[in-house]
């Protein structure tokens, strides 16, 4: 009995419950149940460690030491902050549409743990994988924007207000060029299932390394997605003080803070499946437990990644960052998915496909950055016009 | 027997948010509660086991067209009080109207159409690849037409928002 290999961890659960005297429904229940839960628990304890890591970080960028009274170097200060949230009085607005108010949290973590559902962690560990997979994440990622807007309009506060107007502007904008970046990942994959897209980047072909422009759209989508600097417009301290989720307190602001924290966990993660190759790396198809360590190392580069733009770079102005979305990314997208589409129908032997869109994607990324340089220079030769409204 | 189960409250979660829709005195929260009735119709793609067209509906109705309604009724002028509602005095004349109408499509639907109930089987594995291929080889004019019809609205729509520089 191998424990260490998830594939055969299912029918020696199923098969010792049924030897108890449950009928195989309520043991398939009860098995999908422990997946759900061990799948929550999982997300939450890594946040706990994805926010000292995050405070850590930041505070080193910013030479600081961080959190370092609360156990060692600090590692159990997001505990106490939790602990702190939780006891916390639960305060409403008088003027607060209440059944929204508080659904609003509630709304915004379920959107992102839906998400955990077809995150594929390992060979055969995925909570379902659907064949719709890359929709799916789409479309559930869509009820996080209507919680954001649910909580900015329900505070009955105008800078809340401000807050969720940004949300919708920016998350729909960004999400064009993310979704367009999926579609070529799975235009090349040839499938929507995130299984198969990890299957189809075996043998180290790392979507990363044949379509890096596409990744660099999608990680610049997910910094917006998730609400992260430069695009940290939604809670912009200085400007809307803290966004939609202003009137929130206690309980309810950690579960918005959980949400952005699962969002960087997720958006890594899928950052992962699409371009990183997944849970691949030597010997992940033999010892499957292998695989969820590659799984971690490439997540928690990409989260890397993310704070360490996050601890560098300053905020976009708004008209820059919707500039930025449609001027730029939307249109680089649409000419990397028609690229890829015609790559793949060119009908050439697989590594010339591969050899063709690496070049392609990297010309195209050059010819993007030789205009954005270019606008720039206008930009700061040009008499300053009006501010655009 | 389950899935009976899970099928009639669905519905009348469904159909109670719809009722709410119409009847509730905030504008908002009407808008709120198309969202919750249109999740119970993706629920119900679930269980007919259409897992694309549940996504689909999740993704275009829920992601763009309720955040769109949402969106123009923040921007209306004084439409974020409590009662915002349109509603005027002829709500049961709307009502015989709309109950009329209904039985008149019910008696169509259920009478004069013939409903094959012959079982077409498990879907097949790459449904997908099938529609897809459909959309730009059966469907092509249809799909074609759709999309200039979408960019046409698009196009209108830049029009008339766009800032006159004089």
């Amino acid at each position: 009995m191998n424990l260490l290999n998830p594939q055969t961890l299912a029918p020696w659960f199923i098969s010792l419950i049924e030897g108890i005297g449950l009928s195989h429904f309520w043991t398939l229940v009860l098995w999908n149940l422990i997946g759900s839960i061990s799948l929550v628990l999982f997300a939450i304890i890594s946040i706990l460690f994805i926010v000292w890591l995050e405070r850590k970080f930041a505070a080193r960028v910013q030479d600081r030491i961080g959190p370092n009274r609360v156990g060692p170097y600090g590692l159990a200060q997001t505990i106490a902050d939790a602990i702190k949230l939780l006891t916390k009085e639960d305060i409403t607005p008088a003027t607060a549409e209440r059944v929204s108010y508080n659904l609003a949290p509630v709304l915004a973590v379920f959107s992102v743990f839906m998400v955990a559902a077809v995150v594929p962690f390992a060979k055969g560990v995925i909570g379902a994988d659907l064949n719709v997979g890359v929709l799916y994440i789409t479309a559930i990622s869509s009820i996080g924007i209507m919680a954001a807007l649910m909580a900015g309009w329900s505070s009955d506060n105008k800078f809340a207000l401000l807050g969720g107007f940004r949300v919708v502007a920016q998350l729909l904008s960004y999400e064009v060029p993310m979704v367009m970046a999926m579609v070529s990942v799975v235009l090349l994959a040839g499938s929507m299932s995130l299984q198969k897209i990890v299957a189809a980047q075996a043998g180290g072909r790392w979507f990363f390394w044949v379509m890096p422009g596409v990744f660099l759209l999608y990680i610049i989508a997910a910094l917006a997605e998730n609400e992260r600097t430069p695009f940290d417009l939604l809670e912009a301290d200085s400007e809307i003080v803290a966004g939609y989720h202003i009137e929130y307190g206690g309980i309810k602001f950690a579960w918005f803070f959980l949400t952005f924290f699962l969002n960087t966990l997720f958006l890594a993660s899928f950052t992962t499946t699409f371009f990183l190759g997944g849970w691949r790396g030597p010997f992940a198809e033999q010892v499957p437990i292998l695989g969820f360590v590659y799984y971690f190392i490439k997540t928690t580069l990409v989260i890397f990644f993310m704070m360490w733009v996050r601890a560098t770079w300053p905020r976009l102005r708004i008209d820059q960052m919707m500039a930025f979305a449609w001027k730029v990314l939307v249109p680089t997208s649409l000419v990397l998915l028609i690229i890829t589409a015609i790559v793949l129908k060119l009908g050439l032997p697989a590594i010339w496909v591969d050899a063709l869109l690496l070049v392609l994607n990297v010309t195209v990324v050059l010819v993007v950055l030789g205009f954005l340089g270019r606008a720039m220079r206008l930009d700061i030769d040009r008499p300053k016009r009006r501010i655009a409204a | 027997m389950i899935t009976q189960a899970i099928f009639i409250i669905v519905s009348l979660f469904t159909l109670v948010t719809a009722l709410l829709v119409v009847r509730h005195p905030n504008l908002f929260s009407s808008a709120l509660y198309l969202v919750a009735s249109f999740f119970g119709v993706a629920s119900l793609y679930v269980l007919l086991e259409a897992d694309f067209l549940a996504v689909v509906q999740v993704m275009v109705y829920i992601g763009a067209i309720s955040i769109l309604i949402i969106f123009a009724i923040m921007l209306s002028k004084g439409m974020m009080g409590k009662h915002t509602s349109p509603h005027n005095q002829q709500d049961r004349w709307v009502a015989l109207a709309g109950l009329l109408l209904a039985i008149i499509l019910l008696y169509f639907l259920v009478a004069l159409v013939q409903w094959p109930t012959t079982p077409v089987g498990p879907v097949p594995a790459n449904a997908i690849q099938l529609l897809g291929q459909d959309l730009v080889g059966r469907f092509v004019m249809p799909f074609e037409i759709a999309s200039v019809l979408l960019l046409a609205a698009l196009i209108g729509a830049i029009a008339i928002a766009r800032e006159r520089e004089i």
